[in-house]
């Protein structure tokens, strides 16, 4: 934010990057070659829905267009902070179509002048152990960071920080761990 | 390409910035009297501007310590750092401390001299009254503080009125003693003493308005970041609700630290209130919301 912004109080709403998402089919490969961890197919996306009739119908829009082909239907819930999560279920093989229908979600905000209601996007992967691990996109940032929950609302830190080595070269990571905030019971993950 | 939902309030930038250019001007007025005397007043503007920078370094920990408030971990309050953590995300804003202060007197207040070194910090009576969408709101004005930078812009504001204030002491104290029995010096020093106080009285005024704006400001930017302007608005109405009801004996301890906080402690009796007030009325607040709410709900 610029002098000016500060000065004036005038923050303008972060816009969100909507590019980055397509480096996950590549980081994907990595993943599963050098972790074991391979996507479910379940994806998610985070956004805040703001209040009135605009958003809801720009909502409704989204999951119309999304659940216009034959697969399974996207599901919306709202988790206890009052975040709307769509989960678009794919077949796990073919990671770039779960990505496509990531994206559509965010183009359509972002159109209808929503992009800063957007907050993350996760794409989940799974070990043959049956350990959990969500790649989470931040779109305000551009940047991805790993989030692997264990029982009772903890995190395997030393799993992310391994991830994080492992794909430093696929996509742009978080550099700032403070912002590696969980997502606890996130959908997709 | 994308569109945006972002309005600019030409009007409140404007009220804004004339504010702030009468505070310079009123600067440019001292610094003037100021060349008649050199002396005891380059100390005294050091002393204020050490002073003012200390208060200006060390807010965070200054506020914290004054409301009784302390860091906690993500451990301790999960949930203030999840819609925290969330409002940052959105925001693309560094995540600040945050902290809780021990009081029934339901507020919320946000300092430190820069987005990365900045506090948030909650009372318990605040989180015991409001619910999650609500408390959102409160949190996101609050961080909307830090991202503007208030602290910092108020205390350059509050300088005018300091230096003034130390102007005045000086005319009165150091003229008295100093006996030059000059017809001259005297006449400067009634000079001073004059333009110090209308300086005071003046840029008082002026740095309440200036904080009211910035009370607006926050309002407004925190509304457009959750997206839920009415659940802010109804968090307003609840807090001046609960604090009309509280003893006032509690609040007149928080008082001095009321420029900080979300919704004034003292609720004031008579209508001259308004030109000192720290914040603006409620009326005026839920007017703003009830626009943006608006302007959300409009297809676009």
């Amino acid at each position: 934010m610029g002098f000016l912004d500060s000065l004036f109080g005038r923050s303008k709403p972060a816009q969100p990057d909507l590019d980055q998402l397509f480096a996950i089919p590549s980081a994907a490969i990595t993943l599963e070659s050098a972790a074991g961890f391979a996507p479910t197919g379940l994806g998610s996306v985070c956004f805040r829905a703001a209040e009135g009739g605009a958003f809801a119908q720009v909502q409704a829009e989204v999951q119309a267009l999304l659940d216009a082909d034959d697969g399974p239907r996207v599901e919306a819930s709202v988790d206890s902070y009052g975040f709307t999560w769509l989960l678009c279920p794919h077949v796990p093989s073919v990671l770039a179509d779960l990505v496509t229908d990531l994206h559509a979600v965010n183009s359509t905000l972002a159109d209808h002048g929503f992009g800063p209601a957007l907050l993350c996007s996760i794409v989940g992967f799974r070990r043959a152990d049956g350990r959990r691990l969500g790649l989470v996109y931040l779109y305000k940032r551009g940047t991805f960071y790993p989030f692997a929950p264990l029982a009772d609302q903890r995190r395997d830190n030393a799993l992310e920080l391994q991830i994080r080595g492992l794909l430093a070269n696929d996509l742009k990571v978080e550099p700032d761990l403070s912002r590696w905030f969980p997502v606890w019971g996130a959908p997709g993950l | 390409m994308a569109s945006s939902r972002y309005i600019p309030d030409r009007g409140l930038t404007m009220r804004m910035g004339l504010t702030i250019f009468l505070l310079g001007l009123l600067y440019v007025v001292l610094m003037g009297v100021i060349f008649y005397l050199v002396g005891d007043v380059i100390l005294a503007l050091v002393i204020s501007v050490v002073v003012l920078w200390a208060q200006w370094y060390f807010s965070d920990r200054v506020a914290l310590f004054a409301m009784h408030g302390r860091v906690v971990s993500p451990a301790e309050a999960p949930e203030l750092h999840a819609i925290v953590d969330r409002l940052c995300a959105l925001a693309n804003m560094p995540k600040p401390q945050v902290g809780i202060a021990d009081t029934d007197v339901p507020n919320a207040f946000a300092t430190g001299r820069s987005p990365k070194r900045a506090v948030v910090c909650a009372t318990t009576g605040l989180m015991r009254r409001l619910d999650a969408r609500e408390l959102e709101g409160v949190l996101s004005h609050e961080l909307s503080h830090v991202a503007h930078r208030d602290v910092t812009v108020m205390t350059v504001a509050s300088f005018v009125g300091v230096l003034a204030g130390f102007l005045t002491r000086i005319a009165l104290f150091g003229g008295a003693g100093r006996r030059r029995g000059n017809d001259n010096s005297a006449m400067v020093f009634i000079i001073v003493l004059l333009v110090s106080v209308v300086v005071y009285a003046l840029s008082f005024l002026l740095i309440r308005a200036l904080s009211r704006y910035r009370e607006l400001s926050a309002d407004r930017a925190g509304a457009l970041l959750t997206g839920q302007p009415s659940a802010l608005a109804s968090a307003l109405v609840r807090i001046t609700g609960e604090i009309g009801r509280i003893p006032t004996r509690d609040l007149r301890e928080v008082e001095p630290y009321n420029a900080f906080f979300f919704a004034p402690a003292i609720a004031d009796g008579f209508s001259l209130s308004s030109l000192f007030s720290t914040h603006p009325p409620l009326e005026r607040r839920l007017a703003q919301l009830n626009r943006i709410s608006a302007q959300l709900g409009t297809a676009g």
